[in-house]
């Protein structure tokens, strides 16, 4: 059975047509990278996956349960995290605490714990500090824990919005554009971050990109959407060389 | 300094403190009246507490918050009234019961009214606050021991500082524990980005009300003292205006600080009665001075006096273990 099953999703705001037919199947362990130009209803395949957009039609199955009319919350509570193409932390509190939000669902307290800070209270925090640290200490964050979310520069964020997916302990990471607005040299830290992260937490990725530098190293297959539809999907080399993909990305003429 | 020791030193000042104020009541210097103004004060500070989870913390915007207070100061008296029991179980009694009416009636309101925005929620708190001022106006009608407009008399006042100092500290400590956890933390993601917060799997809609029902109940155990502290309740004590008071002390005190709501809390209870004297005949001008107080600050401190300050031992220490290879980079 697939880690996650979109079967023929759809979605019409107003009287456009987003998203048409658009089928994937990925399996625990893959990467898969959807690109695709701007406007080709990327992002909006990721809104219906994280529950933001109602589909019109089609289904989305997730470790064999139905996700359709799932709110953002729940979804997340089933496994699903995301980062987003505008990153978007908690900005006024500390790098820690953005982390530590991630452990919500499974923090293992009440909020009677939580007003009394009972024995159990101060266990659980103590364990799910711990493993907040643990996290930055992976991304590289751990020494500026203590500081605000918006101190941080711009590669420093994007990796501090990862931290707090993982923390959820998703089985499944969407991540929006993850090296949208960063140099070359970044677009290859990146790179490595997401191998290293897929594999220190057995993670499946699904991932939005422009950015050809990070798709073709590190994704396993490779789905491209143009005016909602899938119009090619295969392997990263044969992506490239497909004529239907320059000509999505670069005009009819430019190919001819 | 070791965080013990901050701990210790904080509760040492907090019982000298206490017993300086009792010492200078005992000899006169502080009169029955300023004792008076000393429990409102505390009053003031339990109130701002539920509207700093509320505001400070969760970022919803609330207009009628000395609604609650007068919700709770109700129920609190009628609960006495209409139990006859002048005793102390019988006053902490009414505490609960001031606090959970309260309580409830804000987690039944909030259940529609936090689906709205911002201003949106300001606007239906400011209605529900004149529901509620109408409704206490009119409430002898139903009640005649609630005695409507004339007022209602006859609560069993409690006038030992003690208990509504040691209220504070209690509520303090709760609010406190309440802010350092995964459900504080969870009202401040909410506050900071909502929609962020639903990626962590924060529920809004069951956060706001959390929150909103904890700061009635608040609301509520503040009015329930209030009604301990002044043998005279009218509605128009839990109008617009009062509610614009708890606004005010927790934005100048400085969102999501509990340090600073609390000695704005006071502050404000004592600059009120200065004023009071100050102006005399004129004290019917102070909100001009509420208004150039709160001009002031916002455009000195926008953050609020004590915005992102909190008194160090009020926040729990972060336990490292020792080695720790850094990984990444």
């Amino acid at each position: 059975m697939p880690l996650l099953e979109i079967k023929s999703l759809g979605i019409n705001f107003g009287g456009l047509r987003a998203v048409n037919k658009f089928d994937l199947e990925i399996e625990t362990g893959e990467i898969v990278g959807v690109i695709g130009p701007n406007g080709a209803g990327k992002t909006t395949i990721f809104n219906m996956l994280s529950g933001y957009y109602a589909p019109t039609d089609g289904t989305i199955t997730f470790k064999g349960k139905l996700m359709n009319g799932l709110k953002p919350f729940q979804v997340a509570q089933q496994g699903i995290a995301r980062t987003f193409q505008n990153i978007r932390l908690f900005p006024e509190i500390s790098v820690l605490d953005n982390v530590r939000i991630g452990f919500h669902p499974r923090a293992g307290y009440n909020l009677v714990d939580s007003i009394l800070h009972t024995p159990r209270f101060m266990a659980k925090e103590a364990e799910l500090t711990d493993r907040a640290l643990d996290i930055l200490a992976t991304l590289g964050l751990e020494d500026r824990a203590d500081i605000k979310a918006n101190g941080l520069p711009y590669g420093a964020q994007r990796r501090l919005e990862i931290a707090r997916a993982l923390a959820l302990q998703p089985d499944l990471l969407l991540l929006d554009e993850p090296a949208a607005g960063m140099n070359p040299a970044e677009v290859g830290q990146m790179v490595d971050l997401v191998r290293f992260v897929k594999e220190k937490f057995d993670l499946t990725v699904l991932l939005i990109e422009h950015q050809m530098g990070l798709v073709m190293p590190i994704c396993d297959r490779l789905v491209v959407v143009d005016f909602g539809e899938i119009i090619a999907s295969g392997l990263p080399q044969e992506i490239r060389d497909n004529p239907k993909v320059l000509e999505a990305y670069l005009g009819r003429r430019a190919v001819a | 300094m070791d965080k013990n020791k901050q701990i210790i030193l904080a509760l040492v000042s907090v019982l000298v403190l206490y017993a300086v104020l009792e010492a200078l009541m005992m000899i006169g210097i502080l009169g029955p009246y300023w004792q008076e103004i000393m429990r409102y004060a505390m009053v003031v500070a339990i109130g701002a507490l539920g509207l700093s989870i509320i505001y400070g913390f969760t970022g919803q915007f609330s207009l009628g918050h000395a609604a609650f207070v007068g919700i709770g100061a109700y129920a609190a008296g009628l609960f006495n009234l209409t139990f006859r029991h002048y005793g102390i179980p019988a006053f902490l009694g009414s505490l609960v019961v001031g606090a959970v009416v309260a309580g409830l009636v804000g987690y039944l309101i909030g259940v529609p009214i936090l689906r709205l925005k911002s201003d949106y929620l300001g606007i239906a708190t400011l209605g529900f606050g004149f529901i509620v001022t109408n409704g206490l106006q009119n409430a002898d009608k139903l009640i005649p021991a609630l005695g409507g407009a004339r007022g209602m008399t006859g609560i069993p006042q409690v006038q030992s500082f003690g208990w509504y100092y040691a209220l504070v500290l209690i509520v303090v400590i709760l609010v406190r524990n309440f802010v350092f956890s995964t459900h504080g933390r969870a009202c401040t993601a909410i506050r900071e980005n909502e929609t962020a917060a639903n990626v962590v799997g924060v529920s809004p809609a069951r956060t706001k009300i959390m929150a909103f029902t904890m700061g009635c109940a608040l609301a509520g155990l503040g009015g329930a003292l209030y009604a301990h502290n002044i043998p005279f309740l009218h509605p128009d004590s839990f109008n617009f205006l009062e509610s614009i008071n708890y606004l005010i002390v927790v934005v100048l005190g400085g969102l999501g600080s509990l340090t600073g709501t609390v000695i704005t809390a006071v502050g404000w209870a004592f600059i009120m009665e200065v004023l009071r004297m100050v102006l005399g005949p004129l004290y019917d001008f102070r909100g001009v001075i509420y208004a150039i107080i709160l001009v002031v600050v916002i455009i000195v401190r926008p953050q609020g006096v004590f915005g992102g300050i909190e008194a160090s031992f009020l926040v729990p220490q972060i336990k490292r273990r020792k080695a720790h290879a850094a990984a990444g980079d």
